[in-house]
Parts: structure tokens; C-alpha cells; sequence
């Protein structure tokens, strides 16, 4: 058994030798090399590598008739999973890294730049969407989708009058008056920066006094919060278990959206600010028909299909043309996003432990 | 053994155990119950009960990016299941009827695929795939590609230990007197396999087959790793979906799949009742 079990090991530390060497040889991507485009080119067909459910399959087909080209679209469940994908070669024409991970393609030399002479309707997207902290200058990447994070009131058992901050659920004498309580997500950064918000720092603040003073925030506000989670609250706000939920608007809009009364119920963003995240069109640099990816790109930021996709998947739409065709329940729902002051979660990088283990410390 | 028989539990311990049997069965079959419940509900929350529908289902069959994924998936398992189960019973064969220079090695290698972490595993097979195709690129000049081809190899390179490990079990209990016996009436080796051996080892060959099955038809973590354009898999699909919150289509995904599995387990159970059948004398059983 001890021979084996030495056997064993043996095994597995030559293998994991071989993994680490093979991890150091970066030879991956290349230089990020400008491309050049026509509007409308297409140079090949399009393998499109999208989250599951996020792209209406009309627009697809519509795209492939119009264009003559064949769009094979594959899907992926992490933004890690993809990068390593994209790292090795797997030649991807179009992905939809989210907003961090747009940041690390873009350092590692994964992204091309744009050719945005290809992008006839690049205008069409809303000003705040052009460039993010990821990427400042607003050239390797073209917004998709976006979502916020807030709070979702249940009116009946809060009432008309309430002023949208953070107060809702870090306030232990307001959410004492609350019938169930209320529920925050179980996520180490959106909680302790709601909580820095609330305190009025940045949600990517991480000076340690700070962030120290937003756990005992959240440890005062102990005795109103049912719940830490993410999985579920949408479903508690709708039975009315909770008062008042925090989490994703994705998640929100269709929870109040189903239930019987949905006047009933509001998303808000909190005054002090709130979590955003953008999902964002990227063309790495292992493409194989970079054109068409442009003209995908272009045909997306077209004011009706942009309306189309974002009718389809009930995401927000940073296409700022489409506003006229949207559902309307969409337009009221994320109406609030480009008023309220909205960060995006950067990657704290070594802090991101000071976050984790305060939180833990906060809620037990 | 006794709350298995039938028999009425009498003394307070059998009485606990008998309690303990059915905790452990509620404890296994409960949540099961409560999604098979849920995916017959109309509403879009999964936890909110309004009416019972088959409106997920209707939308499970409608959805051409699921029923793209649950193709590659059977495509898949079915290569990989087969391929697996071959190699996998001659492996087991080779350790257990042969000796073999580097045998012992051999036998602590052929493990690694169930004791490394999937997570390893999966990255291994992407740079292994990465470079291998780059060399054969440079060297014969053909670049294959990612897709159902490296998904296969993957699931069949984790699935020979399995199946191994099963068909060994069950090749370690037989009599090896039984070939010995085949051979003095002039058996040649590959008559007595084929006449004693396999069939008498066919239940533990069934069983590592479902087994590879099963694993093939669920993995998320290596094949996200080494897909390629289009060959996006049933379980890495739906676990994308979970992305955008908890629906009753994966409900729906989710009771398709277990019924998929009970059948099989059904058809297994009756396999092996089968071959039991047919080799009435067997001595396997007195191990």
C-alpha cells in the first residue's frame, strides 16, 4: 500500500512537472496586429464562441442569408475556460469576454485591434460604453450586453416611500421594519463594495481601514439580513420571503416579470452607486476571418438588431440607436443605469483576498 | 440484511438501521423527486409553483442550440464509450493474465486519470492537443482542429481507467481454472476468450461500459478544455445557462438525461441477469 501509494505520487508530481513546463512556454497569440477592413467584407465563416442563450438564433440565420457566410456558434462557461482556449490556438473569430477578461486579453497581446473605418455603425453605440477602465481607450473591444447590480423592492412590504441607497439593507433600524428581512448575494466583492459604497469609497477601494470599515457594516447589519445569496433571491423577493433582494438585474427582470402583480415590485440602483459589468465583443488574434467578424460586429450595432438581441435575451443594450425598437419593460427596467454612478469590479489582483476573508469574517 | 429480506425489524438496533435505510434513501431521492416535480412547472422561477405544463419540454426540443449540444454529446459518448471499453477490457486482461516487463508501472500509470484533479487533466489535454497539432503542422503539413475529435480522444483517455478498473473486478474474481480447462480440450487462446472468458467477464465489460458512458455524457470541466467551433456539449451548454439564473429548462435537460440513464442502468441490470443465465454453472460467484 506504501509502495503504491509513493508510486502514485511519483506519478503525479511527473506529471504536474510536465504541465508546469509546458504552462512556461508561452507561445501562444502574437503581436495584436491592426487588421484592415471594408465595411461588409467577409473573408470566411464566423466561429462565433458566446455564453449558452445569449444570442437570438434568428439574428444568426438572418446574418447568414445576408451575407452569404456560415456562423457556427459554439458555446462556453467561463471566462477562464475560454482565455486557456484562445491561448492555445483554438481559432475562435469572435468571443464575448466579460469586462475584466477583456483587460487580460488585451495585456497578453490576445485581441486584435479594431478596424472601426469597417464599423459603419460604431456611432450608434452610447458614449459611456466606448471606453471603460478594461479598456481606455476603446479599441480592442465593442460593448454587447450589459447588466447592474441593485436591489430589488418588494412595495408591499416596504412601501412607496423609500429613498434607493444602500441604507435598505445595511441599515439595521430601516430593515428591522421589514417583513422577512432582507438578502444579500453571497459574493465577497459585490457585497463588501455595496458596503463601500454605502460608506462612500469606491467599490474597488482596497486600503484596509476601508475595507475593515466595510465588514463591520455589514456585521451591524446582521440582525435585518436573512440570507447571504446568490442562487435563490430572486425567487425569495418574488414569494415575498424578503423585502428586499440584492443581486443581478438579468436575474430580476425576469423573476419580477413572472410573478402575478409585477407593479408590486422595483429594481433600483442605490443613489451611492452600483455594481456594472459589460460583456464585450473581442476578436482574437488567432482569427482566421477577421473581416467577418468585423461586419458580425457592425450588423450587431445596426439600431433594429441590436433591439432585436437585446428583445431577445433581456439583457441591457449599450446600442443607444436601438432605444426606439426596445420592449418597453426593458427600456423602463435598466432606464436607471445610465443615470445612476456605476463602476465596473476591476481586478484587485493580490487584494482580492482581503475581500474574500473579511467578507467570510462579516457574515459568520 | 435482514431490512433488505423483508423482515420485520424486532430488536431497537434493527429498528435504527431500518431508520437509517430510509434516510438515506430520502436523503438520495428527495431532490431527485423535487426536479422531475419542477420541471413540469409553467412558471419561469424555478422554486415558484403556478400550474403544471410541458412547456420546458416543448422548449427543450424547440431549442436547436440544445439539441446541437445534446447531438455532440451522444456523438461522443458513443465514440468514446466504445473505443474506452475496448482498450480498457485489454488492458484489464493484460494485467491480469500476463506478466509484462514495466507492468507495475504500468498499473500505477493507469490510474492517474481517476486521482489527478480534472482540472489538471483538462489543461494537460489542451497544451498536449495545442502542441501536438502545431508539430504535425510543421511536419506533414496537417493541421488538425479542435472539436468532436479532441473531445473524444479526451473522454477516451479518462474513460480506459475506469473501464479497467471495473472489468479488472470482475476478471479477479474468475477462475482462472476455467481457461486452464478450456485449454486442455485444445481451446486455442483466442477460442477460449472468446467462448469462456468474455462471457463470463461480459457483466463487468457492460458495467465499465455504462460507466464510460455515464462519465462521458457528464463532463463539463475537460471538455469545455478541448472543444472546438461546434462541438459545444449538452452538460457545458446547460451549465452556461446557469449564468442567467436557475430555469426549469434545465429541469427539463436535467429529468431527459435521467431518464436516458435509468434505461440504461435497466438494461444493464437485465444483461447481467442475462449472462447469468447463460452460464448456470458458473463458479464465479463463490468467489
Amino acid at each position: 500500500m506504501g509502495m503504491n501509494t509513493m508510486r502514485r505520487s511519483a506519478a503525479l508530481a511527473a506529471a504536474l512537472m510536465v504541465l508546469v513546463a509546458a504552462c512556461g512556454d508561452d507561445d501562444a497569440g502574437g503581436d495584436p496586429t491592426a487588421i484592415d477592413c471594408v465595411p461588409g467584407q467577409v473573408d470566411g465563416n464566423l466561429n462565433f464562441y458566446n455564453w449558452s442563450e445569449y444570442m437570438d438564433p434568428d439574428l444568426i440565420t438572418e446574418f447568414e442569408t445576408q451575407y452569404g457566410v456560415d456562423v457556427i456558434e459554439s458555446y462556453y462557461e467561463s471566462n477562464e475556460a475560454m482565455l486557456s482556449q484562445i491561448q492555445a490556438g483554438v481559432a475562435y473569430d469572435l468571443i464575448v469576454p466579460s469586462d475584466y477578461m477583456v483587460k487580460i486579453m488585451i495585456d497578453e497581446g490576445l485581441a486584435f485591434k479594431l478596424d472601426k473605418g469597417a464599423l459603419t455603425n460604431y456611432a450608434n453605440l452610447a458614449e459611456e460604453f466606448r471606453t471603460q477602465p478594461y479598456d481606455p481607450t476603446g479599441d480592442y473591444s465593442v460593448a454587447y450586453q450589459y447588466g447592474t447590480t441593485g436591489l430589488g423592492v418588494n412595495l408591499e412590504l416596504v412601501g412607496d416611500a423609500f429613498v434607493p441607497s444602500w441604507a435598505l439593507v445595511f441599515d439595521p433600524e430601516l430593515t428591522a421594519g421589514f417583513a422577512g428581512g432582507v438578502s444579500l448575494l453571497n459574493d465577497p466583492r459585490e457585497t463588501m463594495g455595496a458596503a463601500l459604497e454605502y460608506l462612500g469609497y469606491s467599490l474597488n477601494d482596497v486600503t484596509l481601514e476601508h475595507l475593515e470599515e466595510a465588514a463591520q457594516v455589514i456585521k451591524d447589519a446582521r440582525p435585518g439580513i436573512a440570507t447571504f445569496d446568490s442562487d435563490q433571491y430572486d425567487e425569495n423577493l418574488a414569494n415575498g420571503e424578503v423585502a428586499v433582494a440584492h443581486g443581478y438585474s438579468g436575474n430580476m427582470i425576469v423573476a419580477i416579470g413572472e410573478t402575478e402583480n409585477p407593479d408590486n415590485f422595483v429594481y433600483v440602483l442605490p443613489e451611492e452607486g452600483a455594481t456594472l459589468w459589460i460583456d464585450n465583443l473581442v476578436i482574437p488574434t488567432i482569427s482566421t476571418a477577421p473581416c467577418t467578424a468585423h461586419t458580425f460586429i457592425d450588423f450587431l450595432l445596426n439600431a433594429e438588431n441590436g433591439a432585436q438581441l437585446t428583445n431577445w435575451n433581456y439583457y441591457g443594450s449599450p446600442n443607444a440607436a436601438s432605444t426606439p425598437f426596445l420592449d418597453q419593460e426593458v427600456v423602463d427596467f435598466y432606464a436607471a443605469t445610465l443615470e445612476a454612478d456605476t463602476e465596473v469590479i476591476t481586478d484587485t489582483g493580490d487584494y482580492e483576498i482581503n475581500f474574500t476573508d473579511l467578507f467570510a469574517e462579516a457574515k459568520s | 440484511m435482514s431490512v433488505v429480506t423483508g423482515v420485520r425489524p424486532k430488536s431497537p438496533a434493527e429498528r435504527l438501521l431500518a431508520g437509517n435505510a430510509w434516510l438515506v434513501f430520502a436523503f438520495f431521492y428527495a431532490p431527485i423527486v423535487v426536479l422531475v416535480v419542477f420541471s413540469f412547472n409553467a412558471n419561469e422561477n424555478v422554486g415558484i409553483w403556478t400550474e403544471p405544463s410541458l412547456r420546458w419540454y416543448r422548449e427543450v426540443f424547440r431549442d436547436e442550440a440544445v439539441m446541437g449540444a445534446l447531438r455532440n454529446s451522444l456523438i461522443v459518448a458513443a465514440i468514446s464509450t466504445t473505443v474506452a471499453t475496448i482498450l480498457g477490457t485489454m488492458a484489464a486482461l493484460a494485467l491480469e493474465r500476463f506478466r509484462f516487463r514495466g507492468q507495475r508501472v504500468y498499473d500505477g500509470l493507469l490510474y492517474l486519470p481517476i486521482i489527478i484533479p480534472e482540472v489538471t487533466m483538462a489543461v494537460m489535454l489542451l497544451l498536449f492537443f495545442a502542441q501536438g497539432f502545431q508539430w504535425l503542422d510543421s511536419a506533414i503539413g496537417w493541421s488538425p482542429t479542435f472539436g468532436i475529435g479532441t473531445i473524444s480522444l479526451s473522454h477516451i483517455a479518462f474513460n480506459i481507467s475506469f473501464v479497467t478498473v471495473v472489468v479488472r473486478a470482475r476478471l479477479g474474481q474468475l477462475d482462472p481454472r476455467l481457461e486452464e480447462a478450456a485449454a486442455d480440450l485444445y481451446a486455442t487462446r483466442w477460442q477460449a476468450f472468446r467462448r469462456v472468458t468474455l462471457p463470463l467477464i461480459l457483466p463487468g465489460v457492460a458495467g465499465g461500459a455504462l460507466l464510460a458512458l455515464t462519465l462521458s455524457l457528464d463532463d463539463v470541466v475537460i471538455t469545455n478544455f478541448v472543444a472546438g467551433p461546434g462541438s459545444t456539449t449538452l452538460p457545458v451548454y446547460v451549465f452556461g445557462l446557469v449564468r442567467r439564473g436557475v430555469t426549469p429548462l434545465i429541469n427539463a435537460v436535467s429529468v431527459i438525461m435521467l431518464a436516458a440513464s435509468m434505461v440504461l442502468v435497466a438494461v444493464s441490470f437485465g444483461f447481467q441477469r442475462g449472462s447469468h443465465g447463460r452460464v448456470p454453472n458458473s463458479t464465479t460467484e463463490d468467489g
